[in-house]
């Protein structure tokens, strides 16, 4: 811990280093970021609006800016109005690290949001610590983001739910609802996701009485699962937990039903891209179910009024990107309304003691980890298109 | 035995895909001793090319097929003609290069006009998607087209190398290329007749894996590419019945690493092969130890 804690301070010395040559405007010492005066309140986006992951970077900025349009519309935080510093960090960790020492050191804002990825969000982390400026992801859903098994990161947060938590409530999900008592799991072990999600299956489907029938694996790129998948046909089990991509979760469902194995699909939030229906075809997509943020069927008012907002706003249906970003504006929003005083140690002390903020992702409360303590919904497809979503969790 | 049997229809599957790509490289390098690095990629445009016909122009499955063919054949013609030609009297190390060259040329051009994201063919007819069982085998329509068109292709292929003039003139461009010119071949004609048979059956091999896996991208050639090439130098590069049994070889213990679950390590044991042949038998399996004059 002590090592891990040096190469922490070690990075934040080095991305100071950067910054101390554009950090003559902040406050000598450190304490609380910078105060606002005058009529707005300055906030940062720093996203992925371009490079490799750019769709989940533009997605979270257009429910941002919504949020805060709407905010302003109705007459700003506390008399003051909200103005988003947007930068585009190309999807890329260094990037985002020089963009936030800008927002943080020259820009002077009082939160920042994003980056949208977790490894991007943890690189900036160390400058939100050094500077006391609160950050905010919505969608960095690495469990070791906000705390790594032993030290919190004082001033990050967020507002997904952790990886492990959709292995853990797809567990049960298969055991209560679905009444399974034997799975297979297919992951992909080129990928730290997936892992992470099939351990926190097995463990919490083991708790439930289950069994783990069998494992495979497959490495991210592969395109034949036919192998694999017979092997498992010879098998006798109830449900497949397959914590993948959308891009091999599409032809694996697809194999697997053209070799007439009819089991239960159950997944995470990977699933959750249009290139998943074109991939394994309309037909092979029932009695599939996966874990999600948000679904554009629940019937929750808050949900519903906002898909009628985003619609309006943008003639688009809204992605579970668009659904997580609208409520990062709204949560850091709700922080700044609540704290003290409009310093980075006020409101970074409203935003950990948060309770019951209502999004369009879930009702949920700040854990100790500064993790939100939420429900994940559960997504069934028919024929390719979403047909249920229960809350779980 | 029922799982068996299942396995050995999926391995002939995958074993046809990778001895049509084999051929390829085998017959490039029996003429001219070049190992065309760029012939995965040539894969991939077949692929691509066959999306197009069935997406863009809603053509059929074999008039897809043989689109892409034709496409592949100009293509390799033209990267014979371009990048390779202009090195034929240069050293074996500067041809490889440029192979490489070609290939990651390829690859990059096809990311920037269709993006790198993967692609599906669109929804095939009863024909190819409908499957039947025999004594609990499920046998795919696809499965027994793949290998009905990858073993008609070898025939044809052996048929025009055994049969016509211009089989007869690759094999003595093969054997001897100043003594071939010297009897009235045209060398460079044949090398570019070469290429261009190979690149039409690899674009063959790209529309099949296209409408089996229903998946393509710009880079779906490099690793099939490199097993094509194992395969070729598995039965003995050159040899053009050897490309076919590296093919099936290759195709059979990937299935069978993954049958008895070891689904990880495939790709391992296939350059496992490829060392292990380099090291006992680098001429490969139907390859003869030929002295070389000094």
């Amino acid at each position: 811990m002590n090592l891990r804690r040096r190469t922490l301070l070690g990075a934040t010395a080095a991305v100071a280093a950067v910054g101390a040559t554009t950090a003559c405007s902040a406050k000598p010492g450190g304490s609380g970021g910078s105060a606002v005066t005058g009529d707005t309140i300055k906030v940062g986006a720093n996203y992925e609006l371009s490079g490799a992951v750019a769709t989940y970077g533009q997605a979270s900025v257009d429910g941002i800016t919504m949020a805060i349009d709407e905010i302003n519309a109705a007459g700003g935080v506390n008399g003051k109005k909200l103005e988003i510093i947007s930068y585009d960090n190309k999807s890329d960790a260094a990037e985002a690290t020089t963009l936030a020492n800008k927002l943080f050191t020259q820009d002077n804002v009082l939160v920042g949001m994003g980056p949208a990825t977790s490894g991007n969000f943890k690189a900036i982390i160390p400058v939100a610590n050094k500077n006391r400026v609160p950050v905010v992801s919505g969608s960095a859903t690495a469990d070791d983001v906000t705390w790594d098994g032993s030290t919190v990161q004082e001033f990050a947060f967020r507002i997904c739910f952790n990886d492990s938590f959709q292995g853990t409530i797809m567990a049960k999900f298969a055991a209560e609802n679905l009444g399974a008592s034997s799975a297979v799991i297919i992951k992909d072990n080129s990928n730290d996701y997936s892992k992470g999600l099939a351990d926190a299956f097995t463990t919490e489907f083991e708790n439930q009485g289950g069994t783990i029938v069998t494992s495979e694996a497959y490495v991210a790129g592969d395109t034949d699962f036919n192998t694999i998948l017979t092997r498992i046909k010879g098998q006798s089990f109830d449900v497949i937990y397959l914590p993948g991509y959308y891009s091999e979760a599409g032809l694996i469902i697809k194999q697997a039903r053209d070799l007439g194995i009819t089991a239960p699909f159950l997944g995470g939030d990977g699933f959750d891209s249009p290139t998943l229906l074109e991939l394994a075809g309309a037909s092979a997509l029932n009695d599939v179910y996966f874990t999600n943020h948000y679904s554009s069927i629940d019937e929750d008012p808050t949900v519903q009024d906002f898909i009628k907002a985003f619609k309006e706003a943008k003639g688009a249906e809204p992605s579970a990107f668009n659904a997580l970003g609208y409520d990062v504006g709204k949560f850091v929003a709700d922080a700044i309304s609540r704290a003290s005083e409009l310093t980075g140690d006020a409101v970074q002390k409203a935003m950990a003691e948060t309770k019951g903020f209502v999004g369009v992702t879930g009702t949920f409360d700040m854990d100790g980890h500064h993790n939100p303590v939420k429900t994940i919904l559960v997504i069934g497809l028919k024929d390719g298109v979403q047909d249920s979503s229960e809350k779980v969790g | 035995m029922t799982e068996f049997l299942q396995q050995l229809i999926n391995s002939l599957s995958l074993g046809s895909i990778y001895a049509l790509i084999a051929l390829g490289y085998t017959m490039v390098y029996g003429i001219i001793k070049l190992i065309n690095f760029a012939h995965g990629d040539v894969y991939m445009v077949g692929a691509y090319v066959g999306y197009a016909c069935m997406t863009h122009l809603h053509l059929g499955f074999f008039e897809s097929l043989i689109a892409a063919m034709i496409i592949c054949t100009i293509l390799g013609v033209l990267i014979e003609r371009v990048a390779y030609r202009p090195l034929r009297n240069s050293t074996r190390i500067a041809a490889l290069i440029t192979a490489i060259g070609v290939s990651l040329l390829i690859e990059y051009t096809m990311m920037y006009f269709v993006g790198a994201d993967p692609r599906a063919y669109p929804e095939m007819p009863a024909y190819l998607t409908g499957s039947f069982e025999v004594g609990g085998v499920i046998i795919r329509n696809q499965q027994v087209i793949i290998i009905g068109v990858a073993v008609v292709l070898m025939i044809a292929l052996q048929f025009i190398v055994k049969k016509t003039k211009m089989g007869k003139a690759m094999r003595a461009v093969s054997q001897d290329p100043d003594a071939a010119r010297l009897m009235g071949i045209s060398v460079d004609r044949t090398i570019s007749f070469t290429f261009a048979i190979g690149s039409a059956l690899a674009g063959a091999a790209g529309v099949l894996v296209g409408v089996y896996y229903n998946s393509i991208n710009p880079l779906m050639g490099i690793i099939p590419g490199l097993k094509a090439f194992v395969a070729a130098v598995f039965g003995g590069i050159g040899i053009i019945p050897g490309a076919l049994i590296g093919g099936y070889v290759i195709g059979g213990a990937e299935t069978l690493v993954s049958s008895i679950g070891y689904s990880l390590f495939k790709d391992g044991v296939v350059f496992a092969i490829l060392i292990l042949i380099l090291i006992v038998k680098p001429t490969g399996l139907l390859g003869k130890n030929v002295k070389e004059k000094v």
